[in-house]
């Protein structure tokens, strides 16, 4: 199935939503990776805001090429998804919707994707050229002192994802694989 | 004895960080192109698809192949009759890899320190390996390192009675651990022998072999081609995502090893297996 959706998610967009489905997200989406988790979860623990709401929102694990002059991002692909683990169930419960990555999740994002109704997609790895032409805008909202890590926020048209864990927790890292095996 | 400015080193290194993060040598982008053809996946296929026109974009709107633009990792071979003038060897390599990561619009994407972790802004240090060969000539090498692919690498110091199949199990382990996140198709590196430390050196520079050559060992040669089989058999495929094309090379180098030891190191490439030679 294709699917084109808009960002923040809805939830009837994410109940369409079947491991293996191709996806195309337009709309505003964040991006934040290792450095950027590890604040966030420095500041739910001292009881403090994050600095973005995360309800219905997606994280693109992702830290850009710097941009030439006069272009919105340079190269921007995925990163994996698995180093940002240990801070993503928290941030799940908290009312985030998606993510955008590459690679395997532990067995408690997969519950906590089950349990809040949540999906995981990952884009292709090490296409970051072409990935960048599909972000229209991006702007820094916070830690720009985390250069390549700093949390952003981007307008994507037509950002090409792949459903990897949908909110059953399907997921097609496993299946895909036992399809082929030979 | 030819003297060589330190300069000509700086400049070879700047340019070579660029040509590496936006063009792919010939064969590594023709072994994409050809699992192109031969993917069983509907997926695979499109994946595959996309990293070929990937290689166009970054090349045509000099964008980097992929975000990672690497640890700067450097073969320096230098010639014993060349005098090098002018600096230190490292300052000049370091000062390239400056240069051509803030010049070259690439990610800066090195921390100070492995649990400080502060930003050293410009890319540098280089991992450097230096070798003296004779002549008077300097090859240098520059293979900028992602670290999706790096974190999957491993070493086992295996013992000598677990024979081929237990070499072939350790190569085919580390795979199957790192399956997506490694970003397939991957280039597998593998080092057989030598000390802990050798071995990972051989596995790193046989990362840089021609995609497609083999070794010159017919039972290493013949190693290759059924390890390449088996890994594509597991499944895994492009993106991790299912199909027939999970690796497009697995490169072996060996060396002598000691009577109680069989290391054998497993460095873990994703499709973008970049690097740029020149000599002076």
């Amino acid at each position: 199935m294709e699917h084109h959706i808009k960002a923040p998610l809805l939830k009837e967009d994410i109940d369409n939503l079947k491991a293996g489905d191709m996806v195309y997200i337009t709309g505003t989406i964040y991006v934040a990776r290792d450095a950027a988790h590890k604040r966030m979860d420095e500041l739910l623990k001292a009881g403090k805001e994050l600095p973005m709401d995360l309800k219905d929102n997606i994280i693109y694990y992702m830290g850009p090429s710097p941009a030439r002059d006069g272009r919105v991002i340079g190269s921007a692909g995925p990163t994996t998804a698995s180093r940002m683990d240990k801070y993503t169930p928290q941030l799940l419960d908290l009312g985030l919707k998606g993510m955008i990555g590459k690679g395997k999740r532990s067995p408690e994002v997969k519950e906590a994707i089950i349990r809040n109704g949540c999906v995981y997609f990952a884009a292709v790895g090490g296409a970051g050229a072409i990935l960048s032409k599909a972000i229209k805008k991006s702007e820094i909202v916070a830690y720009e002192d985390l250069g390549a890590e700093a949390i952003l926020r981007l307008e994507v048209e037509e950002f090409p994802v792949i459903v990897v864990i949908d909110k059953t927790g399907e997921d097609l890292y496993i299946t895909a694989a036992e399809k082929y095996a030979k | 004895m030819r003297t060589i400015d330190v300069k000509e080193i700086t400049d070879a290194i700047k340019e070579m960080c660029i040509e590496a993060n936006h063009f792919l040598t010939d064969d590594m982008a023709g072994a994409l192109c050809k699992a192109k053809d031969t993917e069983e996946a509907p997926l695979g296929r499109m994946i595959l698809e996309q990293l070929k026109e990937n290689l166009d974009i970054a090349g045509q709107d000099m964008v980097p192949i992929c975000q990672d633009t690497g640890m700067a990792v450097v073969f320096a071979e230098i010639g014993q009759d060349v005098h090098i003038e002018g600096g230190s060897l490292e300052d000049a390599i370091n000062e390239g890899v400056r240069q051509g990561y803030t010049e070259g619009f690439l990610r800066k994407s090195v921390v100070n320190d492995p649990l400080l972790r502060v930003n050293t802004k410009d890319n540098t240090p280089a991992v450097i390996h230096y070798d003296i060969k004779p002549g008077d000539k300097i090859k240098l090498t520059v293979t900028p390192k992602g670290f999706g692919s790096e974190n999957m690498s491993k070493i086992y110091m295996l013992k000598p009675a677990d024979g081929e199949e237990g070499v072939v199990n350790a190569i085919l382990s580390a795979v199957k651990d790192a399956g997506p996140n490694a970003c397939p198709p991957m280039v597998l590196g593998v080092g057989i022998g030598g000390t802990f430390e050798k071995c990972a050196l051989l596995a790193k520079q046989a990362l840089l072999r021609e995609a497609g050559a083999h070794s010159d060992i017919e039972w290493v040669r013949r190693m290759e081609e059924e390890v390449l089989e088996k890994i594509n058999n597991t499944g895994i495929g492009p993106g991790g995502l299912g199909g027939t094309t999970t690796a497009l090379a697995v490169n072996i180098n060996t060396y002598p090893t000691h009577i109680a030891g069989l290391p054998v190191a497993v460095n873990i490439c994703c499709h973008v297996n970049r690097h740029a030679v020149r000599e002076l």
